[in-house]
């Protein structure tokens, strides 16, 4: 692929049916970058130009609002001016204890510290990584192939993504504190691509929380992020993305894939309370026996959000076992859409699987559309899924009534308490604490 | 490997069904479709003008609508619609009696047992052999108390009045690929009415026959219950086993005006070589029910999802449903329930069975739009798996609007527990009997859904399609 072509080259030679781009997003192409990840770029940057837009027939956005992702003169990030006043802000609301944290503003690192991380840890800026372990971030940076319709986007996200961290624990190193990343969005019409990749490698166990946030509260920007997590033999990941962007302007598509390997387990955990448009793809595979891997979300969708969730548990060997929970509050006009996926392979026997998405219904023109599906190639598994939507009951709002809490308190408590089962499924107080705060904080503002 | 047993056990089964007759027809329409094709059919049935134009409207459509295949199964596009025939009949007018009816067409009948079981228990039969009804009879004091019970060449000519308004009216022609291409070469099936107040008692039949090869069943049927009526419609179907393929593609709608009850069973058993591509749905306005009972045994692919829009206050709409999927079948079905009236309820209740290498698909819909209140649903699908090679797939989809509303969906697969079978077999149940006895209390709760006789039959039919497949 060395006579690739140069992204700014590739956009005029390549028609779109829908052309996204004013110009090609890479603003700084790194000289300094290893040769393949330029090839790895180019050749994304082709594909992203040959895929076609999402359309009505596309399964995979069926119920989608398309005209979200009808983009036009998007321009790539230019650094932040004032960085400090970002610092401040990530640093007061971040958990009490953490292995390291990491601010990036429109794709750059703005601030950086690793006070308690493990011997043994590498945990570095992409670009820094890319350098310096280039052979083994290659071996693992974006290997996944996209089936959930995102394929375009990430395409996308390959061809300009110098932003996120790499995360590689090797053999028993063990960190209990998280590892936090913070990624802020700032100017009209922008677009960043946090990625992360995280790998545990045998026993290894490492726990990173990304956080998204805007700058301005009325300003169009697109996140395009990539997150790939690998757990080798015992590893255990724990992943938690908490997307809190303006409801007024910003669009959030996230790709993960989660690998876990024999014996590993991963953790992956989706926290929306922001943005105008979210999109989260969640691939989880399960490769080898005694691989688990949990998948939970919670949700507080108000205004006229749109939150589109799209998961697939893909279990491909036997004794492999998964459970997702998903929750979903809805206010005002919002909609969301979860379509799960357990697919079980030929010879997967002794799959153990669990899907259950709820929705709670806070408005009389609130939309949840839920598709729990299952494809199931093997026998001796047992798999299973739920779906309910409803509103509180006038029983719950009366009990505490009657113990002298207001109607209205009443419905945030019992709303808030419905979310937060999700995210009590974390490890880590101080960090189930500062989630809780988050979300709680979220509700007070919901009119 | 038991399997060749399973497939033993399938062969003695469709059997009963398995046979057929010389061709010998009055009418053809010969191989493909086009225009002129849709003129022949309108032209020796003695048409009326605008029902010609509907049916030249629909081929339009037809032809312009792709295949499903961006969601269906990719084995849609091993038809040939040049190599399938769209009419064949001896004549367009049934008879009232069994001794009119031409031998052969007689004999078909006959060993199907369909004479016997109108004496026993039915209130009317119509039994269609390839386009057209060969037969059909409805008791004298159902005609006195005015049900209708006709084909619908007849029903179109003689009643335009009571079908034309609700004709293509609950499914339109455009709905899907295969709804516009019945619409374009219906020929026979039920267009019955029920006047207000009228409860018929016992079932009204409907059997239909493929007989000849490379040959494509299109009826239609029309089922309108006037206010505070009742009526129970069964059909069953099969066909022998030919080498190519043969397709099935009816459309199937109902009416059930104000308080009036509809219950409509089809017990499917198709051979193996056959493509039933069905469109079923009901509108139920104020107070009315609808229940589609479903069992799917034969057929090569089945696709059929029998919906019911709930259009007046409190109307409900049932879906109960089994789908017995075996070596080389494909049973695709489920139910589209749409919500669009206050306090209306739907449940759905589907159970399947993959064996061999069969696969058994579950899709739902079900629709609660905004500004209703008190809308309910419940769906749960259950699949079995027998073997290691089964496949099950489950696609629901539910939008609810609003909060007042409540839905909810449970889904499961499993298998017959070891520890189940070890119990029986402690018991002196052989392998093969211990697996038919939880087979069938797997089914057992909807399977008392259907009729007294078809309840037997269906136990029996499961017995032996279960018959040593435990793998």
């Amino acid at each position: 692929m060395s006579t690739a072509l140069l992204p700014s080259e590739a956009l005029t030679t390549v028609e779109t049916e829908q052309t996204w781009f004013a110009s090609a997003p890479v603003s700084d192409p790194n000289a300094s970058m290893p040769s393949w990840y330029r090839d790895l770029q180019a050749s994304s940057w082709l594909r992203f130009n040959e895929l076609p837009v999402p359309t009505r027939t596309n399964q995979h956005w069926r119920f989608a609002d398309l005209k979200m992702i009808r983009f036009a003169d998007l321009t790539p990030a230019t650094p932040c001016g004032q960085p400090d006043r970002l610092i401040a802000r990530a640093l007061e609301e971040r958990p009490e204890s953490f292995a390291a944290h990491f601010i990036f503003a429109n794709n750059q690192l703005i601030h950086s510290e690793t006070p308690d991380l493990p011997t043994g840890a590498i945990c570095l800026p992409m670009t820094e990584a890319l350098v310096s372990h280039g052979d083994l971030v290659r071996e693992h940076f974006l290997k996944e192939t996209q089936t959930l319709g995102g394929e375009k986007f990430a395409a996308l996200h390959a061809s300009a993504t110098l932003s996120g961290i790499f995360v590689y624990f090797p053999k028993g190193c063990v960190s209990e504190k998280p590892i936090l990343v913070h990624h802020f969005a700032e100017g009209e019409g922008i677009v960043i691509f946090p990625h992360l990749l995280v790998v545990a490698e045998d026993n290894a166990s490492v726990s990173v929380v990304d956080y998204f946030e805007s700058v301005s509260e009325t300003e169009q920007t697109l996140a395009v992020g990539v997150v790939d997590l690998i757990a080798d033999r015992g590893g255990k990941i724990q992943y938690v993305s908490l997307q809190d962007l303006t409801d007024q302007g910003a669009k959030h598509m996230q790709i993960n894939n989660t690998r876990v390997g024999r014996d590993a387990a991963a953790k992956v955990g989706f926290i929306n309370l922001g943005a105008a448009w979210v999109r989260n793809e969640s691939l989880n595979r399960m490769t080898d026996k005694g691989a688990d891997c949990q998948i939970f979300s919670a949700n507080l969708a108000n205004g006229i959000q749109e939150y589109d969730q799209r998961t697939l548990q893909s279990h491909e060997a036997e004794w492999t076992t998964s459970d997702l929970f998903f929750k979903n509050a809805l206010y005002h006009q919002a909609r969301t859409i979860f379509s799960g996926m357990i697919h079980v392979k030929p010879g997967a026997h002794h799959t153990d699987s669990y899907q259950t998405c709820r929705n709670l219904l806070g408005s009389s023109e609130a939309e949840a559309n839920s598709m729990p599906g299952l494809e199931i190639d093997a026998d001796q598994v047992k798999c299973s899924h739920g779906s309910t939507s409803g509103q509180i009951s006038d029983e719950e709002i009366f009990y505490l009534q009657a113990r002298g809490i207001s109607a209205d308190e009443a419905r945030k408590i019992i709303s808030l308490g419905f979310l937060n089962e999700s995210i009590n499924k974390l490890d880590g107080d101080s960090l189930k604490e500062s989630l809780f705060a988050r979300v709680e904080r979220k509700f007070a503002q919901l009119k | 490997m038991p399997q060749s047993a399973t497939l033993e056990a399938v062969k003695f089964d469709k059997d009963e069904g398995n046979f057929s007759y010389p061709e010998d027809y009055a009418y053809d329409a010969g191989y493909g479709l086009n225009e002129g094709t849709v003129d022949y059919i309108s032209k020796i049935k003695g048409e009326a003008e605008w029902i010609r134009e509907f049916r030249q409207r629909a081929l339009k459509v037809f032809f312009a609508k792709p295949m499903p295949t961006h969601w269906a199964s990719k084995d849609l596009e091993n038809i040939v619609f040049d190599n399938i025939r769209y009419y064949l009949s001896k004549g367009q007018t049934p008879t009232r009696s069994w001794d009119e009816v031409p031998d052969d067409v007689k004999q078909t009948f006959e060993r199907l047992g369909i004479p016997e079981k109108e004496r026993k228990y039915l209130a009317g039969v119509e039994a269609q052999f390839d386009s057209e009804a060969a037969y059909s009879n409805v008791k004298e004091a159902l005609t006195k108390e005015g049900v209708i019970f006709v084909n619908s060449t007849e029903g179109l000519r003689e009643h335009p009045e009571i079908f034309r308004k609700w004709f293509g009216k609950v499914i339109p022609t455009g709905d899907n690929k295969f709804s516009a291409l019945n619409s374009a070469v219906f020929s026979g099936g039920s267009f019955i009415y029920v006047p207000p107040g009228v409860k018929v008692k016992h079932p009204l039949q409907a059997y239909f026959r493929i007989n000849a090869e490379n040959f494509g069943q299109f009826e239609r049927t029309l089922i309108i219950v006037d206010e505070g009526a009742e009526v129970t419609y069964m059909e069953g179907c099969t066909a022998p086993k030919f080498e190519t393929a043969t397709l099935h593609s009816a459309v199937v709608e109902l009416v059930a005006m104000k308080d009036a009850k509809i219950q409509y069973i089809t017990v499917q058993n198709w051979s193996n070589n056959v493509f039933n591509l069905v469109t079923k749905r009901g509108i139920a306005h104020e107070n009315a029910e609808i229940r589609w009972i479903d069992c799917n045994i034969g057929s090569r692919l089945t696709m059929k999802y029998p919906g019911v829009i709930m259009k007046g206050r409190k109307a409900r709409g049932e879906v109960i449903s089994i789908a017995l999927a075996n070596d080389g079948q494909h049973q695709d079905t489920g139910a589209k329930m749409i919500h669009a009236a206050d306090e209306t309820t739907s449940n759905i209740v589907a159970k399947s069975i993959s064996v061999g290498t069969g696969q058994s698909t579950y899709r739902g819909h079900v629709h609660i739009p905004k500004h209703l209140k008190g809308c309910k649903n419940n769906t749960e699908c259950d699949a079995l798996l027998i073997n290691a090679s089964s496949r099950t797939d489950t696609y629901p989809a539910i939008t609810v609007r609003g909060n007042e509303h409540s839905t909810q969906h449970e889904a499961s697969v499993s298998q017959v527990s070891e520890d189940q079978i070890f119990y029986m077999k402690q018991r002196g149940l052989t392998e093969g009997e211990a697996m038919s006895l939880s087979v069938n209390g797997f089914v057992n709760d909807l399977v008392r859904e259907f009729p007294m006789e078809y309840s037997v039959e269906l136990k029996r039919l499961i017995d032996m399609e279960m018959e040593g497949s435990v793998g």
